[in-house]
């Protein structure tokens, strides 16, 4: 067993097969919340909960080589080993691994999946005890405050009280900047890349275009459908196909498909897939549904939408970080238009108008916002010299 | 705009201003290029330094080396830090490339309670040779780039700096004349000889009370 948890771990835990081997990943779910619930920014009470989550690594003797891996919107925790749905590597195995960036013979790697998820954590396709039937839009509306809740109380669960990193990118970045406003004093360091303060406009509205297509398929059934057998496969394929254009970049997918055709010589005249992007779309579209539940789709994106860091400090950014002992890294690719460098760097101004210890840096990709995810050489550097700087300020090389 | 070195080994001229510094001590780098300064002060003064830096080759540089440094603009940035947050603000050879020198002096000294402040002098003797036997614009190994090329784009001497730090009632606490390799030199910064012989100069300031 890796994890050394300062009580036996409770009988619900749960192990996968994965456990046999040192190095692989362990994924366990942790019943929490069992004797008072969360309380949400909502003012509803959630609880018990499930948070399902992976760690990799092994946690020192002082339990200061933690780092809380934060997911973006449709992510989820298996960050590294097989991912049990889709049979692919873990979302960010190029960084995280023994001797990469986030060095797993060094640090010990937790990555839960959000609140309101659909990959083991309570979420709106979850049995309501109340009813004894599926959530759906009885489920309370979460914000990134809330997940961020949820994880602290897990590490309270394993027994972490100062992590020494939360490292986030895109929504990861919104959770890794509300856990060191919210827990100044429970990280030595954030990692916010690709992200925000708040959701913008732009934002905001795209994501109600995605929800919009999801309320829109019939199958929908007003978001009742775990409980009505059908599924909104339609609808939450569109919102993917749609988000999935943010993610991207106009250099990028003019690299990658121009206006080719996919498996024909000429266009049909037709409303088939003629174009190669069309068809990488429908398929984004199509594999999407496989793996994620629609109404989780609707209540994460809103939790999104309602992030706004400067909301709680009377719209002045800087005061949310007064007085901050973190140390931050801010990282923007200059190609990404979902959260452009101008978002990074307000952050930053407000930052050094806090006198915290912030280090930016915008890195030059054409890949755009989904970047976070690829191999970018500029970006690997940066993190794993940011990593290191925080390990020699505290005196330790764990 | 900065000289450069390939040795590995601290700049000379660097390692003067770092011998100005307190042990411990808040620092501002403002043109920090990689970070070379800063982490010298890291490693040899136990240094809680910060950097700001034009070149995001430059601030990546730095962040890779474990240094807290943001990409920015002296001309425009340096009004989001507030005032004395710093024990320290370091502007070394980047006055000369800033667009209002006068008004990043004002805030070097608002954000740090001392600056320390290094530019090349215009009336260096090469130079004035190169203008008045050459016609030409002084181009040198020390100052490499042509006029059309040079982000330099404010040359003053040691008498103009001391000026301008009379008008902005600055009091110089320290000043240093070196030669073109960034060597300290037997004359006195403030005297008649340095504005010939100095090819920079060092300058330890702190907020003047008018006397």
């Amino acid at each position: 067993m890796i994890l050394q948890s300062p009580s036996t771990p409770a009988p619900h835990d749960r192990d996968d097969a994965s456990r046999d081997s040192p190095d692989s990943p362990v994924n366990r779910i942790a019943n929490l919340c069992t004797d008072v619930p969360l309380t949400l920014d909502s003012g509803a009470t959630l609880g018990p909960i499930s948070v399902a989550y992976q760690t990799a690594g092994r946690l020192n003797a002082d339990r200061s080589n933690a780092i809380l891996i934060c997911h973006a919107l449709t992510g989820d925790q298996y960050v590294v080993g097989t991912h049990p749905v889709t049979g692919k590597p873990g979302w960010w195995t190029g960084l995280v691994g023994p001797g990469k960036v986030i060095d797993t013979d060094r640090y010990f790697i937790i990555c839960s999946n959000v609140l309101g998820g659909c990959q083991g954590t309570t979420g709106p396709k979850d049995i309501n005890p109340a009813t004894g039937k599926p959530w759906g839009l009885e489920f309370p509306v979460l914000t990134i405050g809330d997940m961020v809740r949820a994880q602290a109380t897990l590490l309270d669960h394993l027994g972490i009280g100062t992590l020494f990193c939360v490292i986030g990118g895109s929504m990861g970045a919104m959770q890794a900047l509300q856990w060191a406003v919210t827990f100044p004093d429970r990280q030595r360091a954030c990692v916010a890349i690709a992200g925000s303060w708040r959701h913008s406009a732009q934002n905001i509205a795209f994501h109600e275009v995605g929800r919009q297509a999801i309320m829109a398929d019939p199958d929908w059934r007003g978001g009742d459908y775990p409980n009505q057998g059908t599924i909104p496969k339609r609808g939450l394929a569109v919102a993917r196909m749609t988000a999935h254009i943010t993610y991207l970049s106009e250099p990028a997918l003019h690299r990658k498909f121009g206006r080719k055709l996919h498996d024909r010589e000429k266009v049909t005249y037709g409303f088939d897939a003629d174009f190669q992007v069309e068809s990488y779309l429908r398929h984004q579209g199509a594999s999407f549904v496989q793996r994620f539940d629609a109404n989780s789709y609707l209540y994460i994106t809103r939790a999104m939408d309602y992030f706004d860091l400067a909301a709680d400090h009377d719209g002045v950014l800087a005061r949310a970080f007064s007085g901050n002992p973190v140390r931050f890294c801010l990282v923007s690719f200059s190609s990404d238009w979902l959260f452009p460098t101008g978002e990074s760097r307000a952050i930053v101004r407000a930052m050094t108008a806090a006198a915290a210890n912030v280090s930016f840096v915008e890195v030059s990709t054409d890949k755009g916002h989904d970047a976070f995810l690829l191999d970018e050489p500029e970006f690997h550097d940066t993190l794993s010299g940011f990593l290191d700087g925080v390990a020699k300020l505290a005196g330790s090389t764990p | 705009m900065t000289p450069t070195n390939s040795t590995g080994a601290i700049r000379y001229d660097l390692k003067l201003i770092a011998d100005m510094v307190d042990r411990g001590s808040r620092v501002l780098d403002v043109g920090c290029g990689e970070g070379e300064l800063l982490a010298h002060l890291r490693d040899t003064r136990d240094v809680d330094g910060r950097g700001i830096e034009l070149s995001m080759a430059g601030v990546r540089a730095a962040v890779t080396r474990g240094l807290s440094v943001i990409q920015g603009d002296a001309n425009t940035d340096l009004s989001d830090f507030p005032d004395h947050a710093f024990d320290y603000a370091i502007l070394s050879q980047t006055l000369q490339a800033t667009e209002r020198p006068r008004a990043v002096l004002e805030h070097l000294l608002r954000v740090a309670d001392r600056a320390i402040v290094s530019f090349p002098n215009f009336a260096h003797w090469r130079g004035r040779w190169h203008l008045i036997a050459r016609g030409r614009m002084p181009v040198s190994d020390y100052l490499p780039l042509q006029w059309w090329d040079t982000p330099n784009i404010h040359f003053c001497t040691l008498l103009d700096f001391r000026q301008l730090c009379q008008d902005m009632d600055i009091r110089v606490e320290k000043g240093l004349a070196l030669n073109e390799q960034g060597h300290p030199q037997w004359f006195a910064a403030d005297g008649p000889l340095a504005n010939i012989l100095a090819a920079q100069g060092v300058f330890l300031l702190s907020k003047g009370t008018s006397s």
